[in-house]
């Protein structure tokens, strides 16, 4: 029976995992009375589902419909004034949803806050540009790479794959080949759909190079004549020298430097 | 207006003339100021920008994809291709984020010459700023000057690893090898003469020069409200007047130990960040000048000790059984870290590079995010151009040195 290959997961496996094998954890330590990070969560109090400390981070999972009134806090009460990166991580085929962080800092006290939610497929997400404008052409990527959907931001456009490009590379479905749709996008987009047969997949890729191909290419050290067919195999043709010009005119004049100058 | 059809399509670009009596026009991609891949659309009125759009994504290469297919060494030397002008910075931020997750640290000489290449590296990228920076204002001189000592610096480079431009000198858990023989001494020439050109060759040419400063005073004006809101970092955001170094104030590596100042100005325009670069090289050398009794001062050991995750020196793997099946499994699996997610900045001579990455326990990274600082700076570049004349736009993309390696990324 041929092995079966999860269609939602199109990413590098690991060729062999020990059956025994439990992945560690990166600590979480609870976060200490007193502390600064103590103050950020008694303040967000009304929004925190789950808080901890990851790396010397602060943590804090919250609802994703509450997110832009958690971060107006968080900037608002808390001083976190920069808003430094904003994206998502794709849970779709495990849990249907995807995982959204929002990486903060402040300046004053030089601590970090990252603010986790979780959204469903096709739900959408409310921006936060009118606080942070770093999150403009964060969510804009955010919505190119995934295909999530933010209400109220300002220019919601594509911004690194063209505008007319069909699917979204960062999910895990994505196939890291380049489907029909990436491959002939090119010709599509210049000549139409049905130069596709005129043109044909050997021209498709202007780099494409046929070692049998004698009209474009020119063999290293002899030459065929135009067009001929070289498949049944190429004609035995060292290269030589002569010897009178392998003169190594350095040995004694050449100079070579001790130190840099 | 235009009817497009398929031999003619539509052209954004030779959308001249407007109802509204503004002129749209394309700067770039191919523009030798724009720094790599940019494509600007600008709506000018007269010579006044009303509205920038910067268009990215010409050099995208899907390094974030790539690294959720690779192990985790394989990836690393693909963040040279990030921040191609200062390599070892991206490595080093790449595997510094690995290490926090594996929770390891370098050992010190590794330290050493990991600080050493980050400042060496900061130094390249700064003349090559100084140098692009300066041709595209119309200082033609400067750059063949700043480049002559980044070639040097280069060399240096050379030295250690073997490449000048693509460096991965850096490796998850410490470096590959030791400094070679001459470096130091190498090293000590070289930021005499970083600082003796500096002084005398680059501001002596720049700083008082009347056209320099009539081009770059009060160009490309950036509040402090405005740099934090937009995520700037770095130079730009100590160049509004807002005292943040990474290396500073989230110490990584050496940086606690060694003593530097952080330049700052609070002239918000481009004078004062060309300013914060020339003070930066003199305080990088500086760095530099300490490492070396550092550096002598260290034992020999390289490479972390963490035989789970990290290979044992190549003498222990030719004699010692379990270090050679340790090694097998790890090169032939790669190294899985524990589940987590983790964020890791460090100031790269752009701004704040930082990776996120989360980890399933996988030998591939689940997602990996590079936060890279030009990204942030482009995207600002839609805010500051606006009321700005044409003649600046050239001033402020090169004020703001985006390196389009790590915005399309």
């Amino acid at each position: 029976m041929r092995k079966y290959t999860p269609k939602d997961n199109v990413q590098k496996k690991s060729y062999y995992t020990d059956r025994y094998w439990v992945a560690p954890r990166v600590p979480r330590e609870a976060v200490e009375e007193g502390t600064h990070f103590a103050e950020v969560v008694e303040k967000m109090k009304d929004f925190v589902k789950e808080s901890y400390i990851e790396v010397g981070q602060l943590v804090i999972h919250i609802d994703a419909k509450e997110n832009f009134e958690a971060i107006k806090t968080l900037k608002e009460e808390c001083g976190y004034a920069q808003c430094s990166e904003q994206s998502a991580v794709d849970y779709l085929a495990q849990d249907g949803e995807f995982e959204l962080f929002y990486q903060f800092l402040n300046i004053n006290e030089a601590k970090r806050v990252r603010i986790v939610c979780r959204i469903k497929q096709g739900e959408a997400i409310e921006s936060i540009v009118p606080l942070f404008n770093s999150a403009n052409f964060a969510e804009r990527e955010m919505y190119d790479m995934f295909g999530i959907k933010v209400n109220n931001h300002p220019f919601l456009k594509r911004i690194i794959m063209p505008d007319d490009w069909e699917g979204h590379p960062l999910l895990k479905t994505y196939p890291l080949q380049g489907d029909e749709f990436a491959s002939w996008y090119e010709v599509d987009k210049i000549f139409g759909k049905e130069y596709r047969d005129i043109i044909g997949p050997e021209n498709r890729d202007p780099a494409r190079i046929d070692r049998y191909d004698t009209k474009r290419f020119s063999r290293v050290g002899y030459e065929v004549p135009f067009g001929a067919d070289i498949s049944e195999g190429e004609k035995e043709n060292p290269i030589e020298y002569s010897e009178t010009v392998l003169v190594d005119y350095n040995k004694d004049s050449g100079k070579q430097l001790d130190h840099r100058r | 207006m235009q009817q497009p059809n398929k031999l003619t399509p539509f052209f954004e670009n030779l959308n001249f003339e407007r109802d509204d009596n503004t002129m749209v026009i394309n700067f770039g991609p191919q523009h030798p100021s724009a720094h790599g891949q940019l494509r600007l659309v600008l709506e000018l009125d007269g010579e006044q920008v009303v509205k920038a759009y910067p268009d990215i994504g010409y050099l995208h290469r899907g390094i974030e994809k790539m690294a959720e297919n690779m192990t985790y060494n394989e990836f690393l030397p693909t963040t040279d291709r990030l921040d191609y002008i200062a390599s070892t910075s991206n490595n080093y931020a790449y595997a510094l984020a690995v290490e926090k997750l594996l929770g390891i640290e370098a050992p010190r000489r590794a330290q050493v010459i990991r600080t050493m290449l980050l400042e060496i590296n900061r130094i390249i990228s700064h003349l090559f700023f100084i140098a692009t920076h300066a041709l595209d204002v119309g200082a033609m001189s400067v750059f063949l000057y700043a480049f002559r000592e980044r070639e040097f610096g280069m060399d240096l480079m050379e030295d250690y690893c073997g490449a000048r431009l693509t460096h991965s000198a850096v490796r998850i858990g410490g470096v590959p090898l030791d400094l070679p023989e001459g470096f130091i001494e190498n090293m000590i020439a070289w930021c005499d003469k970083v600082d003796h050109e500096v002084k005398n060759t680059y501001e002596a040419l720049l700083t008082e020069n009347r056209i320099w400063k009539m081009r770059l005073e009060d160009v490309g004006v950036i509040s402090a409200e405005d740099a934090l809101n937009w995520g700037c970092s770095g130079p730009m955001i100590r160049g509004s007047g807002v005292k943040y170094d990474i290396r500073k104030e989230e110490p990584y590596e050496l940086y606690g130990e060694l003593d530097f100042d952080i330049p700052i100005s609070d002239r918000c325009d481009s004078y004062g960040r060309y300013m914060i670069y020339m003070q930066e090289i003199y305080q990088s050398t500086r760095i530099l000048r300490q490492l070396v009794p550092m550096y002598k001062e260290s034992e020999p050991q390289l490479m972390a000790h963490a035989p789970q995750y990290i290979s044992a020196p190549k003498e222990e793997i030719m004699t010692q059984n379990y270090a050679l099946m340790q090694h097998f499994v790890l090169v032939t699996q790669g190294m899985r870290p524990p589940k987590g997610e983790v964020y890791v900045p460090t100031e790269s001579p752009k701004g704040e590079l930082g990776f996120y990455i989360k980890s399933e326990g996988e030998p591939y990274a689940y997602r990996l995010k590079c936060r890279a600082p030009s990204f942030f700076h482009t995207g600002l570049l839609q805010d500051i151009l606006v009321g700005t004349y044409i003649a600046d736009v050239v001033t402020i993309i090169g004020t703001t040195n985006i390196v389009f390696g790590e915005v399309d990324r």
